[in-house]
């Protein structure tokens, strides 16, 4: 049996198209200074310090946690570097958990960023390589066929998409640190945006963000001395499949329905809408949303939209279980940190510290991230309380 | 020394420096890719499979049944025919390819494979390409070709019914008829 | 906490450049046959499976990825992946294992360097800012550190050229090794000098490959009914990246590491470690007091064949051998990461009980 562990620190940077006030370590180093502050401590109180970035190539900077050492306060310490595609801030924070859940640490420093502007991030996603047609026009040219196909599926209409986009860039109006600030954002306005990759419009896609995050997570006893709330990890999960084989289910992948399914049985939750108060999972598309409203059992098969039009996701319509109330990956998305972003958000909202997008009294939150071809998957649920 | 003005006030603030990153790699195929690739340049669209029968057949190969994590070691030819399991209309351009947008990129399944590659398809009404809808390669001419899936220049729609959703990625290399 | 075992370690031969395979083809093979030594028959028989690589290495982003295609992983499987030598991949499953969200693991690391030029790739580690533009290669770092140990008469270039013929003549024993041969230290000492003050011999070589091993608890050993040595301890130090801020001629972290893991609580037969350069295994065996009653690298140690990004692993899987086969029974792997011995882990192996 794992040994209890919680989120006793949080600290993000603002997101923006380019951080150019700082360097690479400057922006970890903000990130982990917040949270430290955040837990009432300095990086002497850190054991060890796990780092987590997509592809190095976003950078051009080779197995960067050699360079960061110094700049988070690691010298002396263990560092750990992770990277699972997208899902990375998740699994980071999974690794980073698991170093006191095992009992081998006490206090650990967690960091995921990205700094896509050191870069053009859709060559560093599918770099021409040679032998093969160079047809893959990013991450949004990818997934596009697969969103045509669970709109075929649901018979879904045309407005959920749109309606996520707003949805969600409402919610990162509440949010001071979300990369797109857009208060008065309208349906019609985001069906006149242009469409890159059909059925995929411009304002349903994610930006490209400058941005990093960090989560000091302890063990029982730091914890229950901790100056502010923690949030306390009841469940950790990860799965992966390959990208393509045979009869692979795309719409609706058998990782992310398992690992859901493992998660929720650590956490003892039996029906997430009912027993989840909140829920920040990646959704960097905006169809994405009801796709994965199905994937996490929150809807029927082929009933996720209904949700989304419902309103029920929607913290400002005062649905009943709101999805990605800081605005999510669709308001902010430095690839790398995006995952552990979901993590951070989910255990802000049960430390009922969310500010302006709080969901009122949240006590269970889910924490989602996927990445790859929809294959890699990590989830963590957290609660205000212990068990 | 009072006069002197410190470090920040004497030079601008930077923002970034260039450190332009160049390195040369002599990239290979892989062995089953390499086989794949030796077909295509005869004009010849294969798959590959394990040595077992029914086992799926991947087009492209890429070293391994995936779901298994064992070796494809046994080819097999199949059509040059297709059915479409998906696809998207790209309205930007990709960056190195000159393709001008808008155009079809779709999810193919040859007959006679059971998963799906990526190609372009055109000579086709865009608001007319559906799933399931049915295409044919388009090869560039016989002297142009080369170790690439590219001597398929793409796919373009043929008069033939579709085929419905649950039997994209079943039909044998024969076809809808077979 | 639970005592954890390694019960299998199979890695493929050391060469310069596997030529037309891909990344799962040098995986696949190397994986069968770990699979066989512990009886399962893939990634699915385990609760865990964690590999480490560097996308640079072949210049492709997502080199992991395909290396999913290798494992059978449908249905799902707890996965996940370091950017990093796989002998941190191996500190992550401790952990996963520990905390008792799996009894057993997979652990691979796979490196194809041959289609670059991996000095050079490996320069583009450093700080971005100050050291990377300047392109300064890892061959170039570890001559100066090599050219500080010389000149403060810490070592000669004889006792670089004697840990370079016993890496030869040790290697002949291993069949994955890339370079072996009867050599000794006045035929190293003949060639001459590359980078000053190292000759090629000092340098360990580029390899292509994979290796993999298979960790468990205890328990599941003795249930599997497999010979098994117990990893009795764990840990791994960074320090400073800048290399002005630490002295070269020593590894405090390495030190640090072996003292955290336990190693001075028994004697020490036989040492493994990732010394890419010779002069730095002459740093690593001083920092540990290592003496006479240690076997230093007996496979040859990474001069001999470095399978990059999974050289470490193979540190480990090299004791681990030892141990099973009777040759020793308490051992130690290091592996480093970063330029100069910067990132240091070591694991102590005994000998389990007989089941």
């Amino acid at each position: 049996m794992a040994n209890l562990a919680a989120v006793v620190g949080i600290g993000q940077t603002s997101y923006t198209t380019k951080r150019d006030d700082v360097s690479i370590a400057g922006l970890v180093r903000e990130a982990a200074v917040n949270a430290l502050d955040d837990a009432g401590l300095t990086f002497k109180d850190i054991d060890a310090v796990i780092l987590g970035k997509a592809p190095d190539m976003f950078e051009g900077v080779i197995m960067p946690e050699i360079y960061l050492t110094d700049a988070l306060g690691c010298n002396g310490k263990p560092m750990l570097r992770v990277h699972t595609a997208g899902s990375v801030g998740g699994s980071t924070a999974l690794v980073a958990a698991s170093h006191v859940q095992s009992g081998t640490f006490k206090r650990v420093l967690t960091v995921a960023f990205e700094k896509q502007s050191e870069s053009n991030a859709m060559w560093a996603l599918s770099n021409p390589q040679p032998f093969s047609t160079h047809l893959n026009a990013g991450a949004g040219g990818y997934f596009a066929p697969i969103i045509r196909e669970y709109i075929r599926r649901s018979g879904a209409p045309d407005e959920v998409g749109i309606k996520v986009a707003v949805k969600d860039r409402l919610h990162g109006a509440r949010n001071p640190l979300a990369h797109l600030q857009l208060p008065d954002i309208t349906m019609e306005e985001v069906a006149e945006s242009f469409m890159l990759w059909d059925p995929i419009r411009y304002l349903e896609s994610c930006p490209s963000s400058d941005g990093a995050c960090a989560m000091v997570i302890a063990n029982e006893e730091l914890a229950d001395k901790a100056s502010k709330r923690p949030a306390w990890i009841r469940g950790v999960a990860m799965r992966s499949e390959p990208t393509m084989y045979a009869g692979r289910e795309e719409v609706n992948p058998q990782a992310g329905r398992d690992c859901a399914a493992d998660v929720y049985a650590q956490a003892g939750i039996k029906d997430p809408r009912q027993d989840l108060d909140v829920a920040e999972v990646y959704v960097p598309f905006s169809w994405y949303e009801p796709m994965w409203l199905e994937n996490l059992g929150f809807a029927p098969k082929g009933e996720g939209w209904k949700l989304t039009m419902e309103g029920a996701t929607s913290l400002i319509d005062g649905g009943d279980i709101p999805w990605n109330p800081s605005g999510g990956v669709l308001s902010s998305n430095p690839i790398g940190a995006s995952g552990m972003i979901r993590f951070a958000e989910a255990a802000r909202q049960v430390r009922n510290d969310a500010g302006d997008h709080q969901v009122p009294g949240a006590k269970l939150a889910l924490g989602h991230a996927y990445g790859g071809g929809a294959q890699f998957y990590a989830m963590w649920v957290v609660g205000s309380e212990k068990s | 020394m009072s006069e002197e003005k410190s470090m920040s006030e004497q030079h601008e603030i930077i923002t970034g420096i260039e450190a332009p990153i160049y390195l040369k790699y002599n990239f290979t195929a892989g062995a089953a890719p390499t086989r794949f690739l030796a077909q295509l340049k005869k004009g010849k669209l294969t798959g590959q499979c394990r040595a077992e029968p029914g086992a799926p057949v991947y087009v492209p190969p890429r070293g391994s049944c995936p779901a298994t994590g064992l070796p494809t070691e046994q080819e097999v030819e199949v059509s040059d025919k297709a059915t479409v399991q998906s696809f998207t209309i790209v309205h930007i351009p990709i960056p190195g390819n000159p393709i001008e947008p808008p155009f079809v990129v779709a999810n193919l399944v040859a007959d006679g494979a059971n998963i799906s590659f990526i190609h372009l398809m055109s000579e086709c009404d865009n608001a007319e390409v559906h799933i399931g809808q049915r295409v044919q390669a388009i090869w560039k001419p016989e002297d142009e070709w080369d170790y690439a899936m590219d001597n398929i220049k793409y796919f373009k729609p043929i008069d033939e019914p579709d085929v419905p959703v649950e039997q994209i990625g079943k039909l044998p290399v024969t076809g809808l008829e077979g | 906490m639970k005592e954890i075992a390694i019960v299998g370690y199979q890695q493929s031969d050391c060469v310069s450049d596997a030529g037309a395979l891909n990344e799962v083809e040098l995986i696949i093979p190397v994986l069968e046959r770990v699979f066989e030594q512990v009886g399962i028959s893939n990634a699915q028989d385990v609760d865990f499976v964690c590999s480490g690589s560097c996308d640079y290495l072949q210049g492709a982003a997502f080199a992991f990825v395909l290396g999913v295609d290798a494992l059978g992983a449908v249905p799902p499987i707890k996965e996940s992946h370091v950017e990093m030598d796989a002998a941190w991949a191996f500190y992550e499953s401790i952990l996963k294992i520990r905390m008792g969200h799996a009894d057993s693991a997979l652990i691979y690391g796979f490196g194809k360097s041959s289609p670059g030029e991996l000095p050079i790739v490996l320069s583009q580690q450093l700080d971005p800012y100050y050291l990377a533009p300047q392109w300064v290669d890892t061959i170039s770092l570890a001559a100066l550190q090599a050219r500080l140990m010389l000149d403060q008469g810490k070592i000669t270039e004889r006792d670089m050229a004697e840990v370079v013929a016993r890496s030869r003549r040790n290697a002949l024993n291993n069949p994955h090794a890339q370079l072996k041969g009867d050599v000794t230290a006045d035929e190293v000492l003949a060639e001459e000098t590359y980078l000053s003050p190292l000759r090629k011999a000092d340098i360990c070589p580029v390899s292509d490959g994979a290796s993999a091993a298979v960790i468990c608890t205890v328990e599941k050993a003795q249930e599997w009914g497999l010979p098994y040595a117990v990893i009795t301890g764990i840990d791994h130090i960074i320090e400073s990246h800048n290399p002005g801020m630490r002295d070269l001629t020593d590894s405090v972290s390495t030190r640090k590491a072996a003292e955290n893991a336990g190693m001075g609580e028994g004697k020490v037969d036989v040492a493994e470690f990732y010394a890419p350069f010779s002069h730095q295994e002459i740093i690593l065996t001083r920092a540990l007091g290592l003496g006479d009653d240690t076997s230093i690298n007996p496979s040859g140690g990474v001069l001999a064949g470095n399978l990059m990004m999974a050289s470490g692993l193979s540190r480990i899987g090299e004791v681990f051998n030892r141990i099973v086969r009777g040759e020793a029974d308490r051992g130690l792997a290091h592996t480093t990461s970063g330029p100069c011995l910067q990132h240091n882990l070591v694991a102590i192996l005994e000998k389990g009980e007989a089941a």
